[in-house]
């Protein structure tokens, strides 16, 4: 059993109005904190019956770059979970 | 990190400066030379990069586009005209209603959700700047050929782009076109039109006036959005730790723009700004620039005082930042405090960034340093002219000699069927549900008529029962065949759409997509067509109230087919008299109009792949008296629909399936020919058979052609003599054909 999790965010330079939002509502609902940004993104988990190989791990990129995220806003990173 | 001011650039005139990559010309880069008496700052050399840009001077178009001023029809309506944010006439009982349309259509093809949404932002803006409360937004669009994998990415994109930012900010949208081209894929035009209503004193102009009035920036902060260009000279004068890539995609946030409608509108009513301007296309150069231009021309402006979203962004690029929903007001020192505070209840980040002089120059200084001085006139209005040369294109004649009259015709029954079915099931012609459901078209409870409609109809507040009827028109193949001709149909088509809902047609105002006008064969296009525009809107007494050039629409040397798309805006004095093209009943239905064998450039001819031969003949004196007649026989006509594009066979199946019925009718002559040509100047209209003789008398008393096709009911349409098809069949056809293209 493996989890290959791709995570995906607006790139930095790109207006996150959700993370804005969050950022706003942080202080509103009485949290101390106070962080300079907030930026929020999507989390993908793909299960898989085996630890992935070398060239799944291709694939799983190919398509986090092509169906997963926007390549034009978005970025995106992969990690396993064994 | 050094910074280029203007004592810099005073003592180093031989400092290379990479105008080249900022898209200026060797020319045009000594002129601002000449202007300034130096090098420019980078600063400087940025704003008038980003001006004189084809988007914001309209160098190749402006020697054009002086016709809408020469040739303007004297009329009493125009109460701003051309050279403000959007153009505004007179609708009666103390309202005015202004309306524009522009184009998104590069953005939209490199990110279509945030392309569309960011350009219905735009619109928005532009409307509301001039005091007016946004109440509609119209698309028209245009995609590559609806099978293809690109439009399968492009149109489900810009659709939601477009729903998601209308719904958001409570603004309706009511209507618009979708059209299908293989010269679109790779350039889809994703233009926006937004109508907005006002009382006559509320009007705003973008004006800076009155030194030591006040410069304030709203609404969002200020990001690296849309500076891609500009980041060229960022790299060359601010080198080392700068991320190499800027976003040219600009995101929208509807949220904030919507509080910024609020908070603008709540600004107005209290009267607080003596000029307004929403940032754009330039963002915070043209805003200043046009500001003071239209001013005095002095103003001073502290660009560091401008909130920023990401610090590290350099002068240059503050300058040049398309961050959206941000607008730019000069406020007198009396009001700003009650300005701020509005702006405070409103969660909307206010600060002044500077003020009007007495002085001539736009000054700009970065904590403390000059690094902009110039006059402003020069950046926003003095940008280069070109005269560029235009010529027929040598294959012209050759494409109009290939008449699409001499193509193969279906005979008989199964072949006559056959063509109607495959007419009303092709993209163009099918019906659009699966994209106007994804519209919110009744916010705000104003709205009488929303697409499928010849023209949007609009109540003007709820307060009243005063009306704007809208439409949007253009047939690009007809544009290509003759781009005279094309044009004036278009306006004609639009003209009649309005008409049909028993308004008065009362302003034009256009969105003109071409490819480059560096080619002369697109310029000729370009030439001809606003000319025909010029022209036609002098014969009908309408004036253009403002408009839009979008050119570089082109694959690698293909251009799009010319697609001037022309928005007509009529006013209705009661929108219960409004009428559609939807009857209950039993019903006559009598065909307004001649019918002529013109088929070239039209939608069968185009289901043929065909394109050639010469456009149907526009005669702009006969939508006159069409529209004087629908308008003064309103009260006897059950319903009405335009003919334009798949021509009669189209308009008759499109009204069917409207009224939920059937119908007999029988056709002299050709029924090929009748069914399919695509004669302007020809509304069907339904009538209650006790009110047919009547409105067939009135109808020759004005000079206008009448056929009395047949009656409603049953649920075939029968033809008499020549077919009968299921109305069923005909409704399965008609709207299985996008939801099977698009649904994912």
């Amino acid at each position: 059993m493996a989890r290959v999790i791709v995570d995906v965010v607006l790139k930095d330079e790109i207006l996150d109005p959700q993370g804005d939002a969050i950022s706003r509502a942080l202080p509103r609902m009485g949290f101390s904190f106070t962080p300079t940004a907030v930026r929020q993104g999507k989390s993908f988990i793909l299960s898989l019956d085996h630890a992935p190989s070398a060239s799944e791990l291709k694939e799983i990129e190919n398509a986090a770059a092509t169906l997963l995220s926007n390549p034009v806003i978005e970025t995106f990173t992969i990690r396993v979970e064994n | 990190m050094a910074l280029d001011t203007v004592g810099i650039a005073t003592n180093s005139p031989d400092t290379q400066q990479p105008w080249r990559e900022l898209g200026l010309k060797e020319d045009e880069y000594q002129r601002i030379r000449e202007i300034l008496n130096r090098r420019p700052t980078s600063s400087e050399l940025a704003m008038y990069s980003v001006m004189w840009s084809e988007h914001c001077s309209y160098k190749s178009s402006k020697v054009h586009l002086r016709q809408f001023g020469e040739k303007a029809p004297k009329s009493d309506a125009l109460l701003v005209g051309i050279g403000e944010n959007a153009g505004v006439v007179d609708v009666g009982q103390g309202y005015a209603v202004t309306f524009k349309v522009e184009s998104h259509n590069h953005p939209s093809f490199i990110e279509p959700y945030q392309g569309a949404a960011t350009g219905v932002g735009g619109i928005v803006r532009d409307i509301l700047t001039m005091g007016a409360r946004p109440v509609a937004i119209l698309d028209p669009l245009r995609f590559g050929p609806a099978d293809a994998p690109d439009t399968k990415r492009v149109l489900p994109g810009v659709i939601a782009g477009i729903g998601g930012y209308g719904n958001c900010i409570g603004v309706p949208t009511v209507g618009g076109e979708v059209i299908f081209d293989k010269s679109y894929l790779g350039n889809p035009l994703v233009n926006a039109l937004c109508v907005g209503v006002m009382k006559h004193e509320d009007i705003k102009l973008a004006k800076a006036s009155g030194a030591g009035n006040l410069v304030v920036l709203f609404g969002a902060k200020t990001g690296g959005d849309g500076i891609g260009g500009v980041s060229v000279l960022a790299s060359e004068t601010f080198s080392e730790k700068k991320p190499t890539k800027r976003p040219a995609v600009q995101v929208g946030d509807p949220f904030t723009e919507k509080v910024l409608i609020e908070c603008s509108l709540e600004i107005f009513k209290e009267d607080l700004v003596v000029g307004i301007q929403d940032l754009g296309g330039a963002g915070l150069s043209c805003a200043t620039s046009e500001l003071a231009s239209a001013g005095t021309g002095g103003m001073r402006i502290e660009l560091d005082r401008v909130p920023l979203r990401d610090a590290n962004l350099s002068p240059e690029e503050i300058l040049m930042s398309e961050s959206q929903e941000r607008m730019c007001a000069i406020v007198p020192p009396a009001k700003i405090d009650r300005f701020l505070e509005i702006c405070k209840k409103w969660d909307v980040v206010a600060t002044v960034i500077g003020e009007v002089t007495s002085g001539e120059h736009l000054e700009i200084t970065w904590h403390g340093e000059l690094i902009v001085d110039v006059p402003p006139r020069t950046v926003a209005h003095d940008g280069p002219v070109y005269n560029r040369p235009y010529k027929r294109p040598e294959n012209q004649g050759d494409l109009c000699a290939d008449a699409a009259e001499n193509l193969p015709r279906p005979t008989g029954e199964a072949e006559l069927a056959e063509a109607i079915l495959k007419l009303i099931s092709s993209p163009n012609m099918a019906d659009k549900t699966w994209i106007t459901e994804q519209y919110d078209k009744y916010v705000q409870g104003n709205t009488v008529a929303a697409g499928p409609s010849d023209a949007a109809v609009i109540r003007i507040d709820e307060e009243s029962f005063l009306g704007v009827a809208v439409a949007t028109d253009c047939n690009g193949r007809f544009c290509k065949l003759d781009p005279y001709q094309g044009t004036q149909l278009a306006l004609a088509e639009a003209f009649r759409n309005v008409a049909v809902t028993g308004a008065k047609p009362l302003a034009i105002t256009n969105c003109l997509n071409f490819g480059s006008p560096e080619d002369p064969g697109v310029m000729w296009q370009f030439a001809e067509s606003v000319r025909a525009l010029a022209d036609g809107a002098l014969e009908m007494g309408l004036p253009v109230t403002g408009g839009n050039v979008s050119f570089y629409n082109q694959t690698g040397d293909v251009a799009i087919v010319p697609t001037p798309v022309i928005g007509i805006l009529g006013v209705i004095d009661d929108v219960r008299k409004a009428i559609s093209y939807r009857f209950t009943g039993e019903k006559e239905l009598i065909l307004l109009g001649e019918t002529l064998e013109e088929l070239s450039g039209g939608e069968w001819a185009d289901g043929c792949g065909h394109l050639g031969g010469i456009p149907p003949r526009v005669n702009l004196q006969k939508e006159i008296v069409l529209a004087d007649f629908i308008h003064a026989q309103r009260d006897y006509i059950a319903a009405a629909h335009d003919l334009s594009d798949g021509g009669l066979a189209v308009a008759l199946i499109e009204m069917l399936l409207q009224s939920k019925t059937g119908a007999t009718v029988s056709i002299h002559g050709d029924p090929f020919m009748h069914l399919f040509s695509e004669s302007s100047g020809r509304i069907l209209i339904a009538v209650s058979s006790e009110d047919s003789n009547y409105v067939v008398g009135k109808a020759a008393d004005a000079g206008i052609t009448t056929t009395r096709l047949g009656k409603s009911g049953g649920e075939n349409l029968e033809i008499s003599g020549v077919l009968s098809l299921s109305m069923l069949h005909l409704q399965e056809a008609n709207q299985r054909t996008i939801p099977a293209l698009f649904n994912a």
